[in-house]
């Protein structure tokens, strides 16, 4: 891991002029403005330099300070693997003139962020092969989350209006492809896991183009982020992948206490681990399930939700919720666990294995199983990680990156677990990553467990967290925090920050503006799936309709992440 | 065929006047068994003990709706278990999740593509009054574009709340409440008024 003088210098070295490139001081990670004629010079500079090798881009987004000069601006968070550095780029923009150029020939990754930032804030990116809207539909006016956009206005789509891609309308009857069709699977499809939709061409039974359209389930997340209290967006955040809503809300609350400059104490830090871990089990336990469920093994869905049902009972004892759980708060967690808690979860460290392991019997030397995923949806790792992929997806491609291990978080580092991989790349290696998951994050619920700390659950900082009950009621001055916290909400110093956490499928990232009012100035999720997703239609080709299913499966995408 | 014929060939035995009762359909004390109902009584009562659902699941709530599906809460203990992703397969219509404006048609087309009689549970707080999205993508409701039977509150509903609102389905399809039952109802009215 570099210096911030060693980046600047090796950015430097080609871009020399302090006004095309700037270094902004201070900050949570290294952040440059940069001006948009030498954008996409500078990203290929820092993405082929040695030194600087910055191969994955995690997210791009807009941001709008109407009143400002320039009033865009567009954010982009760069990682490398090798040298885990990281940096943010922020080039702004005229109101008048909202145009940047693309950095989709560099990385892929930013094809759909792109779309996205373009769509919600309008912002044009010059050179992006496909910019048209990606989450709102075709009838929407408009870009939504510029701060002149009313939260409630809506706009109706009506039957026919829907998006189709282009090539799906020209019609391919030559004497090469008398066969070919275009069929559309989805929005509501068996195995389009919620509200996904793929439209594909048939060349007789082979996928010879496809398109995705998401943003069924677009429920505004980020404009609903602005006008509630820092707080209040703890249940929106549930709602990201809520397969496992606890590890949004506890990405969330890192991300606030980092800008905030607190600590939760380390018996709230452990709750945190164990349900996060709990949460991840979870996870892959229905994306196992539902993906074998999809390809035609019924039995082991049945098998994994009686786990889900072991582990609800254990999380409903805590706070009262099966599925979203509102349990975190900033600076801790709001009960502590109840008296029978360590009881509950040793059940689940006895009872899961053993339910996974039946599984394993039925299914992992399985010849059907074997035959349906092994060389199907392969994505090498250099693919995987062009297209921004993050966590178990990425893992079974061979790359051991994962943010527990490298950004060490809550202390995961006291903590013995190993980071499984795999390296066939396809819908088989993602089952065994996942697979092997489960039993570490079992490991590691072991250990949090044994070690779990008594004390308190929430820090006493009465400018952050509500004092106890009782006290409200018997004493003038926390009957005032609680007063103040309630109606006002905390004060979040003004300021930025990226949080990010390893979520059941990846890199789950906040980026947080505040302008140190009582509610967020701009939160933009980093959503994992959103960059595993992208790559589905170019995994596609030359696969079967039924391979699409498993692929798709393979993949865990989350509609509520996906599409916020 | 008539009605009486079809009636005839259903119940062979146990509807009086129709044919002659045997001797082993006899009570102990000897005297014959009656059952009398109306055919659409009759149908109502097949009706609600088999409900094929369609889960329109588009976001968490679909998660509790697998739960109920599962074996744990397992909806097969009221008749209901048979979950079709055809809607001319299925005739209860289970909206678990926010629906979206980009999703609303979709909703309207599969709503009209089942094959009446179709009653429509609307599970979640966000199918039923878009919950706590009060955004510019989010459909308030799913009463604004399909007519709804039941209402199951919650966010999302425990398993239990669901199995309640079947049963609530059924008790209404019994009662002949269910919207579809009604406009029926207010149709043959409103051309008896004519004639
Ligand atoms: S009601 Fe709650 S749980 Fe159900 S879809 Fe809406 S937000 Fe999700």
């Amino acid at each position: 891991m570099g210096t911030r003088e060693q980046r600047l210098a090796a950015i430097r070295k080609s871009f020399p002029d302090e006004a095309l490139v700037a270094e902004v001081p201070g900050g949570d990670l290294q952040t440059f403005r940069v001006d948009r004629k030498v954008l996409v010079d500078l990203a290929r500079h820092l993405k082929d330099d040695p030194d600087l090798d910055f191969k994955l881009l995690l997210d791009v987004c807009g941001v709008d300070y109407p009143e400002r000069a320039e009033r865009f601006e567009s954010v982009y968070h760069l990682s490398s693997l090798t040298h885990g550095h990281r940096i943010r780029l922020k080039v702004p923009m005229p109101a008048d003139a909202p145009v940047v150029p693309s950095v989709y020939p560099v990385w892929r990754s930013a094809d759909w962020f792109e779309r996205e930032a373009f769509d919600l804030m309008g912002i044009l990116f010059s050179g992006h092969p496909n910019l048209k809207r990606i989450l709102c539909h075709p009838a929407f006016q408009g870009h939504a989350l510029r701060k002149d956009y009313d939260p409630g206005q809506r706009w109706l789509l009506r039957e026919g209006e829907q998006d189709e891609p282009v090539w799906a309308r020209a019609v391919q009857e030559d004497e090469d492809h008398f066969e070919t069709q275009v069929l559309n699977l989805g929005p509501s499809h068996p195995a389009s896991h919620g509200t996904l939709r793929t439209v594909v061409r048939l060349d007789g039974e082979v996928i010879t183009q496809a398109e995705t359209e998401i943003g069924y389930l677009h429920r505004c997340f980020e404009k609903m982020a602005e006008s509630h209290t820092w707080n209040q967006v703890i249940p929106y955040t549930d709602r990201l992948n809520y397969c496992s809503s606890m590890m949004n809300g506890v990405g969330y609350a890192l991300a606030v206490e980092k800008l905030l400059g607190v600590e939760a104490p380390p018996r709230a830090q452990s709750i945190r681990i164990i349900l996060s871990e709990l949460s991840r089990v979870m996870d892959h336990i229905v994306d196992i399930g539902a993906n074998l469920n999809d390809i035609g093994a019924m039995t082991p869905f049945l098998y994994m939700y009686e786990a889900r049902e072991e582990l609800y009972t254990v999380l409903e004892a805590c706070c009262g919720s099966r599925l979203t759980m509102s349990y975190v708060r900033v600076g801790g967690v709001s009960h502590d666990v109840p008296a029978d808690f360590g009881e509950g979860v040793r059940f689940i460290l006895k009872r899961v294995p053993q339910l996974v392991a039946d599984m394993e019997r039925l299914i992992t030397e399985n010849r059907i199983f074997r035959q349906r995923t092994e060389g199907v949806g392969k994505l090498s790792s250099e693919d995987a990680i062009d297209w921004g992929w993050t966590g178990p997806c990425l893992r079974a491609c061979g790359v051991p990156f994962d943010v527990r291990k490298s950004y060490p978080y809550m202390g995961y580092d006291q903590l013995d677990f190993k980071v499984p991989i795999a390296h066939g790349g396809d819908t088989f290696a993602r089952y065994l990553v996942r697979v092997e998951e489960i039993k570490q994050s079992l490991r590691i619920v072991e250990q949090a467990l044994e070690a779990m700390p008594p004390g308190p659950i929430i820090i006493s900082d009465h400018n952050v967290a509500l004092p106890a009950k009782e006290k409200v009621y018997t004493e003038m001055e926390s009957l005032i925090w609680h007063f103040k916290l309630v109606m006002e909400g905390m004060k979040v110093p003004a300021g930025e920050v990226y949080g990010f956490t390893e979520a059941a499928n990846g890199e789950l990232g906040y980026y947080i503006v505040s302008d140190g009012s009582g509610k967020p100035y701009r939160i933009k999720v980093r959503p994992p799936c959103f960059a595993i997703f992208q790559a589905y239609p170019h995994m596609l080709k030359g696969h079967m309709i039924p391979d699409a299913v498993a692929i798709l499966g393979s993949l865990n995408v989350i509609a509520g992440e996906l599409d916020r | 065929m008539k009605r009486e014929d079809a009636t005839r060939q259903l119940l062979p035995t146990v509807v009086p006047g129709v044919r002659e009762v045997g001797a082993a359909e006899r009570q102990p004390d000897g005297s014959q068994i009656f059952l009398t109902t109306r055919w659409e009584k009759l149908l109502d009562a097949a009706r609600k003990n088999s409900l094929w659902p369609f889960p329109f699941g588009t976001a968490c709530c679909a998660i509790e709706f697998m739960s109920v599906v599962m074996s744990h809460y397992d909806l097969a203990r009221f008749g209901a278990e048979v979950v079709r992703f055809s809607p001319r397969q299925s005739d209860l219509l289970i909206v678990a999740g926010t629906v979206t404006d980009k999703m609303a048609p979709v909703l309207v087309r599969i709503y009209e593509q089942m094959a009446e009689p179709k009653y429509v549970i609307s599970m979640g707080a966000c199918a039923c009054t878009g919950g706590f999205y009060r955004a510019y993508h989010v459909v308030q409701g799913i009463d604004e574009f399909i007519p709804v039977d039941v209402y199951v509150p919650g966010c999302p509903p425990t398993p239990e709340a669901l199995l309640r609102g079947v049963v609530r389905l059924q008790e209404m399809i019994g009662s002949g409440e269910t919207q579809y039952q009604r406009n029926v109802a207010a149709q043959k009215a409103a051309a008896s008024v004519g004639e």
